[in-house]
């Protein structure tokens, strides 16, 4: 037992995940020292239902950048979800919410699909093709809607307050939040395609040897991706009561950042589910704390670009170690 | 070694620039079949100002993709530059020096990002994600919700003076920068090397090449250039808002892909960035003509993108199999 | 005598218009090793490839178990249980020492990993190879004989039958490569049949129960080791008269012009030193491992030494980069061709001029002309096959874009040029072409450093024969007195 906890201890010392977990907890006790909202339960509930939106898609993310893609449609396939949901509900009001929600997410999810055909079918470079596809399904939300915007009065109730119903004090989004982490973080970790993503992003020709397809994993990737976007243009369209074109617009680099705060590397084959997490929410702190240390709200922005900028920097830093020879900081 | 060899080459070369020609052609004349005003001489030079500031800086954008490296934080540094002009205008500095400091404040960022880049070894995508939520953010946190109005008169020579007869000077100073990033690449060492660098950095570094001292200017350039197209910009909206050149980085990443250059590096041409820049700066001004709103144009050029990076690799795998030569696998 | 395990019979395979593999014939018995001896070039690493499956062969037979087989992929080899140690590591860094050896097929239960189990298993193996590596560990973390004992557990975990070793002990200390014959001892043991390819005549001698000798593509020689003798081996391995093939003209030796001393960069190599002079072409040989390309990269610049000097004519120097080695004078021909080398998307002309560029160009501005010149030039010279100057390296064979590479850094006019492997995978006729011309600028007064593997070459070739073994000189031999014997003495422990 003590042989145990001695590699437990020595394991969790080198793990990245735990400094960031370290780090999240000192931020919350120092924000909690300083201000009374980050004491309260409920409020701590209330930034965690704030930050779930963002945790849903960072998975998301987090399976494309570990495959070695990225996946910058995401926040226009959110909007494109939620406004075909919104008009739908506008239209036909008597289509129970939960059908709305899987429509969203089945949405979403081919549109996520398109994007990996073309990378895994044709090949083309992740990056390139999800600038087409984000703006076409930008232009798509405006054609749909005809530049109107669907707002509160044109939803109907049920359809808006589903995910706030609470159960133990969470409200639903924030258990949807939990049950995805819980999900995927099992399904990376039991199950043998889970593994093989990977893989496939650690070293693709390694993983050919074994007869895995990295092109594939990749479309899986953004498949899973883009069905998340799809549930949370659902979210996102009931949690601010509107649907307008611009919805999520430039979310996408939030995303990205709390992957790559959260250990998520850009090379492939690296990220967990826990450091998304962690990323998450130490963005989400960040965010909330703002407001209450009196810096405006256009401070915020400036703010999470630093923190991010600081935690690729260190990112960098620790890959940088492994790297002694001037040829091989080319290889990457 | 003969003219029949000469020929393939050039023929190679252009192939992308001639389909992308084709491409203006067309959409040129649906223009002019939608509006009979389009091929008025004015109307052109109005649509000019649709292309102008952001062909300006996907000049050096090109060259930095052939590099195999990447900037989307180049509408934040417009954003940062024209706050900082802003600034300059509201305690009174002449019209020069404003036009110094947006450029200056460019060059700065550009080159922030060459320290990430080079120095501290981070992906260049990955830092400038960073650093454009920073510059953007530092601009939202200087200016709040305000805007910034109080530029001087002179001040809008820039963005809204003509040079001579019907051409502006913001095209002028974007056919003279094409024309020297043009020969910068085309015609020098030095954009020779970074063509090397693009297509193997390793053996472009065992040859000598400063791969490290390139990428470095070749950020700052880019940021440059930004602050340039700010000046322009800001000219010639005579204000600054936090929201200035919102979504242009990925315009101009648009547009340098568009014009042939390869993502992975080592291939593009000026032209094809300049034939790209005309084709989405007509396609903009036409459809603006049409009452088309602007986010339904982004639907084109995103299938546009798409297509037109897709083609050869579809038209690569037909002809393979229809040579039906088998593959081997290489020594 | 017991049926063979694995046989091949008249396997043959071409690349392009060079024959990798003519008539190969081997026999694997099960619970012994056999050994594949060869210079480079002799078709191993084609006759590895064919058995793993990354190869189809052109043509021939391969029979497990008395049954024709066919290897149409990796996982067809290890379903048909041939299971491969690499020199570059086929592995996971990023993934935990257990989950690399259990890649393939990870223990399941109910349709999930079963993970403490593929943890037991993997500790279990580990066990059996007396290992005290912690399955826990990600690969990353481990030496570059941990992961060769990974890669053996690989094979364990697939129940490989045979198990091939690609110069498995090269960059292992003395008592690693013990540990890891041990090892090998144990998979004979348990009536596995060994393909074991080294250069290390001490170990062959040590573990091997048979041999089989390459050569040009072709088996020259199989049999027992005990009844053959490391004189018999080495005879067979270089083979052909050597004189007649790789002529170096005599020519006048100049004064020095590079002189290394005490040079050190551990643990890569230690305590170098040596000195070439005009028209001089030093050889360096030694097997893999032994530190030789480490040493002229960092005459290159591309690594730093911990200690030692280096002088070019006179002149104390401590490149930085390439871009001061080649300023002061050094080029370097490196031996990943493809990686570091050619620049396969950019034309011939552009190739060779792009060291060179300032000089050729005028004021900053490219002069196409002048580099079309020297381009064809050196078309002519070394006689590169291709269509024109504008002509995409890509398109060329392995032999003329070397050639081309070369032209490259003929064209920076430099006091010492590095070649290192000059001739890797380039057919006969090629490299007579490029021995010539190196022998030409040897008497142009050229200082030339000559790494290479191939032992004829380096006869034929060198003035002076510089021997190294596990990152340190062993031998100076002269020409006159120079033999192959003597040189693989030298470089192996034997």
């Amino acid at each position: 037992m003590s042989r145990g906890m001695h590699d437990l201890l020595r394991r969790l010392r080198h793990s990245r995940d735990a400094g960031l977990a370290l780090l999240t907890a000192l931020l919350l006790l120092a924000l909690a020292a300083r201000f009374s909202a980050f004491r309260d339960v409920a409020s701590l509930a209330g930034l965690f239902d704030d930050t779930a939106i963002l945790i849903l898609l960072a998975l998301g993310q987090m399976l494309v950048i570990v495959t070695r893609g990225i996946d910058l449609s995401v926040a226009a396939n959110v909007a494109l979800s939620g406004m075909a949901v919104a008009l739908l509900n506008h239209a036909h009001p008597a289509l129970p919410a939960p059908l709305l929600v899987l429509l969203a997410t089945l949405l979403g999810l081919l549109l996520g699909l398109c994007n990996g055909l073309l990378v895994w079918r044709l090949g083309m470079p992740p990056i390139v093709v999800t600038l087409g596809t984000m703006a076409i399904f930008r232009g798509a939300v405006y054609l749909l809607s005809g530049g109107a915007w669907v707002t509160s009065d044109k939803m109907t109730p049920a359809f808006q307050s589903l995910m706030r119903h609470t159960a133990l004090g969470l409200t639903l989004l924030s258990w949807l939040a939990l049950l995805a982490v819980a999900m995927l973080a099992l399904w990376l970790h039991y199950a043998r395609t889970g593994r093989r993503l990977y893989m496939a992003g650690g070293n693709p020709s390694a993983a050919a040897y074994l007869g895995i397809e990295a092109g594939r994993m990749q479309c899986l990737a953004f498949t899973v991706s883009g069905a998340l976007a799809g549930l949370c243009g659902y979210l996102w369209v009931t949690r601010y009561a509107v649907a307008y074109t611009d919805v999520a617009q430039g979310f996408e680099l939030q995303v990205i950042a709390a992957c790559v705060i959260g250990g998520v590397s850009v090379a492939g084959g690296v990220g967990t589910v826990a450091g998304v997490l962690l990323g998450c929410l130490f963005l989400g702190l960040i965010r909330n704390a703002l407001p209450l240390a009196g810096i405006s709200p256009f401070w915020q922005m400036a703010v999470s670009g630093a923190v991010i900028t600081v935690a690729v920097v260190l990112n960098a830093r620790r890959g940088a170690q492994r790297r002694r020879h001037i040829l091989e900081a080319d290889a990457a | 070694m003969n003219a029949n060899a000469w020929g393939q080459r050039l023929r190679r070369l252009l192939r992308w620039e001639s389909l992308l020609l084709l491409v203006l052609v067309a959409v040129t004349a649906g223009n002019a079949l939608l509006s009979p005003y389009f091929l008025d001489a004015t109307t052109l030079s109005d649509a000019s100002f649709n292309f102008t500031e952001k062909a300006l800086i996907a000049l050096p954008m090109a060259l930095l993709i052939i590099a195999r490296e990447i900037d989307v934080s180049v509408a934040a540094i417009v954003a940062l530059a024209s706050v900082a002009m802003g600034f300059g205008a509201a305690a009174g500095w002449p019209t020069p020096l404003l036009a110094l400091t947006g450029v200056a404040t460019g060059g700065l960022a550009g080159a922030v990002n060459g320290l990430l880049v080079t120095t501290l070894r981070v992906p260049s995508i990955v830092a400038t994600i960073g650093t454009m939520s920073l510059f953007r953010g530092i601009a939202y946190g200087i200016l709040g919700d305000r805007v910034l109005k109080d530029y001087p008169a002179g001040f809008g020579v820039f963005g809204q003076g003509y040079a001579f007869a019907l051409v502006s000077n913001e095209l002028l100073l974007f056919v003279l920068a094409a024309l020297a990033v043009g020969v910068l690449l085309h015609a020098t060492t030095a954009g020779r090397r970074i063509y090397a660098i693009g297509a193997n950095p390793t053996a472009a570094l065992m040859s000598g090449v400063a791969v490290d001292r390139y990428r470095r200017w070749l950020f700052i350039a880019t940021g440059l250039a930004s602050g340039c197209a700010s000046v322009l910009l800001t000219s010639r909206l005579a204000s600054t808002r936090p929201t200035i050149a919102q979504g242009w980085e990925l315009e101009v990443i648009s547009m340098v892909i568009l014009g042939g250059v390869s993502v992975a590096g080592g291939v593009g041409t000026i032209l094809g960035v300049v034939l790209a820049a005309a084709i989405l700066g007509f396609v903009t001004f036409g459809l603006g003509l049409q009452n088309i709103p602007g986010i339904v144009l982004s639907i084109f050029v995103g299938a546009l993108l798409i297509v037109v990076v897709a083609l050869p690799i579809v038209g690569a795998r037909w002809r393979a199999r229809r040579a039906q030569r088998p593959t081997s696998a290489g020594a | 005598m017991t049926a063979p395990l694995l046989q091949l019979r008249g396997v043959a395979k071409s690349f392009g218009g060079v024959r990798a593999l003519e008539s190969a014939t081997l026999e694997l018995q099960a619970g012994a090793a056999t050994a594949l001896i060869g210079e480079n070039g002799a078709g191993k690493s084609t006759l590895v490839k064919i058995l793993t499956g990354v190869y189809r062969p052109d043509a021939g037979h391969i029979d497990i178990d008395g049954r024709a087989a066919t290897i149409r992929s990796p996982q067809d080899a290890e379903r048909l249980g041939i299971s491969v140690i690499h020199q570059e590591s086929v592995v996971f860094d990023e993934l935990t020492v257990a989950e690399n050896i259990y890649a393939a097929s990870p223990p399941r239960r109910g349709g999930r990993i079963d993970w403490p189990r593929l943890r037991r298993d993997a500790a279990e193996l580990l066990g059996r190879l007396e290992s005290d590596i912690d399955p826990r560990a990600p690969l990353g973390d481990l030496s570059v004989a941990g992961k060769h004992l990974v890669q053996i557990a690989r094979a364990l975990a697939i129940r490989a039958r045979i198990v091939v070793m690609d110069e498995p002990t090269a960059a292992l200390s003395h008592r690693e490569a013990d540990e890891l014959l041990a090892i090998v001892r144990r998979l004979k043991q348990e009536g596995r049949a060994i393909l074991y390819i080294s250069h290390r005549f001490e170990e062959i001698m040590d573990i091997a129960d048979h041999y089989m000798v390459l050569r040009d593509g072709a088996t020259v020689g199989a049999g027992q080791v005990r009844d053959t003798s490391l004189d018999a081996l080495i005879q067979l391995m270089a083979g052909r008269p050597v004189a007649q093939i790789f002529p170096k003209l005599e020519c006048a030796i100049g004064a020095e012009v590079l002189r290394v001393e005490g040079l050190s960069a551990v643990p890569e190599f230690r305590e170098i030193s040596f000195s070439v002079r005009r028209g001089e072409i030093l050889g360096v040989y030694g097997l893999v491992g032994a530190g030789r390309s480490e040493v002229m990269q960092t005459l290159f610049g591309l690594q730093r030494p911990d200690t030692g000097t280096i002088t070019l004519d006179g002149r104390a120097l401590a490149p930085a980069s390439p871009r001061a080695a080649i300023a002061a004078g050094i080029a370097c021909v490196p031996e990943d061709r493809q990686r570091q080398g050619a620049i396969l998307g950019r034309s011939i002309r552009d190739n060779i001029a792009l060291p060179s560029l300032a000089r050729l160009a005028r004021g900053g501005f490219t002069r196409t002309a002048r580099e079309r010149g020297a381009a064809e030039r050196w078309i002519g010279q070394l006689q590169i096959r291709c269509r024109d100057a504008e002509q995409s390296v890509q398109e060329l064979s392995g032999g003329n874009q070397q050639k081309v590479v070369l032209a490259r850094w003929l064209e920076t006019r430099p006091r010492v040029l590095i070649v290192d492997e000059p001739t890797k995978g380039i057919d006969v006729g090629a490299k007579a072409a490029v021995h010539r011309t190196l022998g030409e600028l040897a008497a142009q007064g050229l200082a030339i450093i000559m790494v290479s593997s191939e032992l004829p070459e380096i006869l034929g070739m060198s003035d002076r024969i510089l021997v190294m073994r596990r990152g340190r000189t062993r031998a100076l031999i002269e020409r006159i007195h120079a033999s192959a014997e003597q040189v693989l003495r030298a470089a192996t422990d034997a």
